[in-house]
């Protein structure tokens, strides 16, 4: 039996292809609807976090990890398995408080600007991977972590490396529902 | 494939925010919002259509390109070939998803079949994007009948 057409590595490219086409056509017309760069990033982080929220449980489905322990454990497992999984990618992870709870994830290569050579003209401020920060914000919110996530260097705008930052916050007072007497 | 859960995410938030984003659309508007999502099919079906094998380019009838998109696209993109294609010989041409994947997360049946055009509007694009790099070009519409079964219909102009 012949080679199911699915599995040609052509289709296979087309299928990575395919989202990140996708997301830049979203941010092609995201520029058309919005002037301001901060706009723009801000509805990126939005529509992220709204997949975010739904992406963590295709995530735990697929990838049955345990329970974490620290936020440490967390960032390495967003950057080791779920990047690795979603996008083929394995940031590295630097921790970069002495709280250990402020951490970066450092991209080497980003599939999402595969075919983005540099950001559109009078587009400097433009976060244009700023869904990635939405879902890992989503993400977290979904298994009752509240985080912080921005990019904190970018390629396309000139740094040497692309830099996602992740600050988890403190939780919130747990016993907030006390009666009080 | 972990790849086609973030197209298919990403898809439905488009759907989501694109449509909401005319709040008062008035009498042209509900189309407006299918056409920012068919456009963007296009141009993402465009750019598919430039890095599909060289090889199954060379078609010699208009049919061959239809049967192309039913099974090399379709399971490119979707994991599947499509269920039927039809033609009236005469430029019309329905293909028919009994499954459509961007349809089947919705409930199956006459539930949300209201809502059904705007899950189809960007794969609408898609396909009159991917007959466009291969030359021809078309007016492409769908509709679903009872989900997740849905047909698109390709009409391509006699010059």
């Amino acid at each position: 039996m012949s080679r199911p057409a699915h599995r040609r590595p052509e289709y296979h490219k087309i299928n990575k292809d395919l989202f990140v086409l996708t997301y830049g056509a979203l941010v092609a017309q995201l520029c058309k609807d919005y002037e301001k760069d901060e706009d723009v990033n801000q509805y990126l982080d939005k529509m992220g976090y709204g997949i975010g929220t739904r992406l963590v449980e295709d995530f735990l489905a697929r990838s049955c990890v345990g329970r974490c322990h620290s936020y440490s454990e967390i960032t390495d497992i967003i950057a080791q398995v779920a990047f690795k999984m979603y996008l083929g990618i394995t940031p590295s992870v630097t921790c970069n408080n002495s709280s250990r709870n402020e951490f970066s994830l450092i991209l080497d290569k980003n599939p999402l600007v595969e075919f983005v050579e540099e950001l559109p003209a009078g587009r400097s401020s433009l976060c244009y991977c700023n869904l990635l920060c939405g879902i890992i914000r989503g993400a977290l919110e979904m298994v009752h972590l509240a985080a912080d996530v921005t990019f904190l260097q970018d390629r396309l705008k000139g740094d040497s490396v692309t830099e996602i930052g992740i600050t988890f916050l403190k939780k919130r007072d747990e016993k907030k529902y006390r009666r009080k007497k | 494939m972990a790849d086609t859960v973030l197209f298919e995410f990403l898809h439905t938030e488009m759907v989501a925010e694109l449509w909401a984003h005319d709040p008062d659309p008035g009498p042209g508007g509900q189309k407006m919002s299918l056409s920012v999502l068919e456009g963007m099919g296009f141009r993402v079906g465009r750019a598919l259509g430039e890095r599909l094998p060289r090889e199954t380019l060379a078609f010699r009838e208009e049919l061959d390109v239809l049967k192309f998109l039913c099974k090399d696209l379709w399971v490119a993109v979707f994991q599947k070939q499509m269920d039927s294609l039809r033609t009236n010989h005469q430029g019309t041409y329905v293909l028919q998803d009994n499954s459509f994947p961007l349809l089947l997360p919705m409930a199956s049946g006459l539930q949300y079949l209201e809502e059904a055009p705007k899950f189809l509007a960007f794969t609408c694009g898609l396909l009159r994007g991917a007959l466009c790099t291969l030359g021809i070009e078309s007016v492409v519409t769908a509709s679903v009948a009872a989900l997740p079964i849905c047909k698109f219909q390709v009409v391509i102009p006699k010059s």
